[in-house]
């Protein structure tokens, strides 16, 4: 072959043959789907080429009170029912997920743009294992809190964001059946299909009618679900925007609440970190579904004697990734999840170019149709440069160097958010002082981004509070007296 | 001829020091009589905002000192609590408090000092947890302190429900900008004399006095406030405040306990102020020679 030739990629495209989307969803309210009060279906598009997929009840007040009454009535015998067979359903739904997992894969990259690599080997697999593992814990709760008496809570409102729409319906639905809660599940409007495949599981595997209600619509309809006088907890992933308006709204009510809300995450490499790796882990710290992940590591530290080697052999990398079709399996970087964050994700690239920072973006091509970003650089950044406080969502890193560890720790901690951190070094002492000082939930040492269901995920500071996930994410759905 | 007593000025505690509030205005708190008992300082939002720098510069310093010296210092607490209890005692009388009374929540208080003190080393153990990921890393999840705390004290319990609200907070690693109860301030200004002689370093406990109105609101919407406490507050007072508190996300409690109860103690509470960090670390995956060897 003649070196001078560029080498192109076969597109290895997912069959999507085997999987059924209904041309329109209703809600899924005491056990039945049912056609929405406000008489309205929205469409749901796939974010790779504009393409229409499906349509979708809008879900108005009277929608949300149906379900949450729905919850209500299911409540007094699903919180009785023996912990022992309250277990055995939510090994049902685990193991149902697992026999439908590349169908769930498929339709979560066909509505949501994630690369199909991602939906099958992380979100999907992990979401079975969330419910697998909680099931586990229906008939423990007692060693998870000793000496204490655990109770359910009640109806718990959950509204979960679009960035991985049926990992986060697992990591809010498992742990709240395990403790005998009763749950109305609201998914983002652009992704809402997967929850509702979900909602056909749990039909199939015969969950009893009411405990889980899967209501889809926009702001208004987790509006309404929120200020629903008879919800007794709400849990929520998204914004610290709307985690504050959720806050505010019950204030003075007995309702309870966990939020998982944004970050701006330091990713940190020290001089004797294995470099190549670390490049690696940036990239996947950043360019993980397109940037759309709350604890993504936006903000890179690199000590100044390598920034120079770490950021041209960054450059390099970025020029390898292939930004296109995310059903193909070669892609690395997939369509952005909406025409309204892509132009969200715009806007803070131009407001990083006006306050002068410097960007690279690799030439790539990108497909004509549907929503693309290609991976952004900037460089020299300040502390005070809107991209470096702000969350931008989408697939833009933002470098800046320092010489010694308080220094970078200051840095790294000077944000209102705390959700996550990544630390990059060879020494082990050094990896457990940093860990230890910075302000975070998380912290990935030599990797980034990695999740588990036993392992407790969620933030300080404004980033929310409460944990999902491991046994500390139980407690965010019990009553300890 | 009667000797001529020498009354004590009550003051302020920023940062390890005594200091009148920088506003210069006083109060008089009374008896039920209606007798003036004291002049007490009046503090103002310059007061909370001092109080809070204090409280953060000093809170690394605490949360890194060991767990067992921390233990230590609550119990050096309880120890010159236990050798000033008469004067303890005499002003919660003062106050209007019966004898009996007086000498019971006076020696529970101590007894809930030497409680915690026990905690300090113990809490992250039964806390925590070491969590089986899939992957090949050890990860395990403790407890940090949250860092700097919002405490209004007890207004009708004014040493016991402090003390009860305190000692969870500073034995997690927290240190706290306390508002004393308005009423009956005495005895949690003394209690700072108590603090400062116990090695407890400068700044981990603050106490201020003053009308709630002025004070309260400052500190609960304070951007370097990470959580916030009041007990037996009731929903009229708490309500602006949890609303305050909502500008920088405040983990927000408030506590209806009678704290003379026994049930009004334990790892919850302490629980209440920490966050729970979850590390990643990996494990080397090389050679092929297994555990079974």
């Amino acid at each position: 072959m003649n070196k001078k030739e560029k080498w192109s990629l076969s597109p290895s495209l997912e069959s999507t043959q085997h999987v059924s989307i209904q041309k329109q969803y209703s809600l899924y309210i005491n056990g039945k789907w049912v056609k929405p009060n406000s008489g309205i279906y929205f469409p749901s598009i796939n974010p790779a080429d504009e393409s229409h997929l499906s349509s979708v009840a809008h879900a108005n007040e009277k929608d949300v009170d149906l379900a949450v009454k729905a919850a209500r009535a299911a409540f007094p015998s699903w919180s009785k029912l023996a912990p022992s067979e309250r277990a055995k359903y939510i090994y049902r739904i685990a193991r149902v997920m697992q026999e439908k997992s590349r169908e769930l894969a498929v339709v979560e990259t066909l509505d949501g743009g994630k690369p199909i690599r991602e939906s099958r080997d992380i979100d999907i697999p992990l979401a079975c294992n969330h419910f697998f593992y909680y099931a586990g814990w229906a008939d423990k709760l007692c060693y998870a809190f000793p000496n204490r008496k655990v109770e359910p809570l009640g109806v718990a409102a959950q509204i979960i964001p679009w960035n991985f729409p049926l990992l986060m319906a697992a990591w809010k639905i498992a742990p709240a059946l395990a403790t005998g809660n009763t749950v109305v599940l609201k998914p983002a409007e652009s992704t809402s299909l997967t929850a509702l495949k979900l909602a056909e599981i749990i039909d199939e595997i015969g969950l009893p009618k009411g405990v889980v209600n899967i209501i889809t619509g926009f702001g208004d309809t987790g509006a309404a679900l929120v200020n629903h006088p008879d919800v007794n907890k709400i849990a929520f992933t998204g914004s610290t925007q709307v985690g504050k308006i959720i806050q505010k709204a019950i204030v003075g009510t007995s309702k309870k609440a966990t939020l998982e809300l944004g970050g701006k995450s330091a990713n940190i490499i020290f001089d004797d970190a294995p470099i190549d790796q670390a490049v690696e882990g940036i990239v996947n710290g950043i360019f993980f579904n397109q940037g759309h992940v709350c604890c993504a590591g936006s903000r890179l530290f690199v000590q100044e004697n390598i920034a120079d080697k770490v950021i041209r052999k960054l450059k390099l990398r970025l020029k390898s990734l292939y930004v296109g079709n995310p059903l193909d399996k070669n892609t690395d970087i997939g369509a952005i999840n909406s025409k309204e964050q892509l132009e969200i994700i715009k806007s803070f690239i131009s407001v990083g170019k006006k306050e002068g920072a410097e960007i690279y973006q690799p030439t790539c091509e990108i497909p004509k149709k549907g929503y693309y970003c290609p991976p952004t650089l900037f460089l020299n950044v300040a502390q005070s440069h809107t991209i470096v406080q702000e969350e931008i969502f989408g697939p833009v890193l933002t470098i800046q160097t320092f010489r010694t560890i308080d220094e970078v720790i200051q840095k790294a901690n000077n944000t209102p958010y705390g959700l996550a951190a990544g630390v990059w070094t060879d020494k082990g002492s050094r990896i457990f002082n940093l860990t230890t000082k910075l302000k975070a939930g998380v912290v990935w040492a030599n990797t980034y981004n990695k999740f588990d269901p036993t392992s407790p995920f969620g933030g300080y500071k404004e980033s929310g509070f409460g944990r999902e996930g491991g046994l500390h994410g139980l407690a965010a759905y019990t009553k300890l007296s | 001829m009667k000797r001529i007593e020498i009354l004590k000025t009550y003051k302020i505690y920023i940062g390890g020091q005594f200091p009148r509030t920088e506003s210069g205005r006083y109060y008089t708190v009374k008896n039920s009589e209606g007798k003036g008992l004291a002049n007490i300082c009046l503090c103002s939002r310059k007061d909370v905002r001092n109080a809070v720098v204090a409280a953060r510069k000093a809170q690394g310093v605490w949360a890194e000192k060991s767990a067992f010296n921390r233990g230590q210092i609550l119990y050096r607490i309880a120890e010159i609590l236990e050798g000033r209890k008469v004067q303890f005692v005499e002003e919660l009388i003062l106050q209007g408090q019966s004898k009996k009374i007086a000498q019971s929540e006076v020696d529970l208080s101590i007894e809930r000092l030497v409680y915690y003190a026990g905690w300090c080393d113990k809490y992250n153990q039964i806390l925590s947890t070491v969590n089986p990921v899939s992957s090949s890393h050890f990860n395990f999840s403790n407890c940090e302190p949250m860092g700097v705390v919002g405490l209004i004290a007890d207004q009708k319990s004014p040493f016991l429900g402090l003390i009860s609200a305190l000692a969870p907070v500073i034995a997690g690693g927290n240190t706290a900008v306390v508002l004393a109860s308005v009423d009956y301030p005495l005895c949690a200004v003394t209690f700072t004399e108590v603090i400062h002689a116990s090695d407890v370093p400068g700044g981990v406990v603050n106490v201020l006095t003053g009308s709630l109105t002025e004070t309260a609101s400052a500190l609960a919407s304070h951007m370097d406030v990470n959580a916030f406490v009041t007990s037996n507050l009731g929903k009229e007072l708490n309500i602006p405040l949890q609303l305050s508190a909502v500008t920088n996300l405040k983990r927000f409690y408030e506590y209806s306990e009678d704290w003379n109860n026994s049930t009004a103690q334990g790892l919850h509470f302490i629980n209440d102020f920490q966050e729970i960090k979850t590390t990643w670390h990996p494990i080397e995956q090389i050679g092929g020679a297994t555990s079974s060897y």
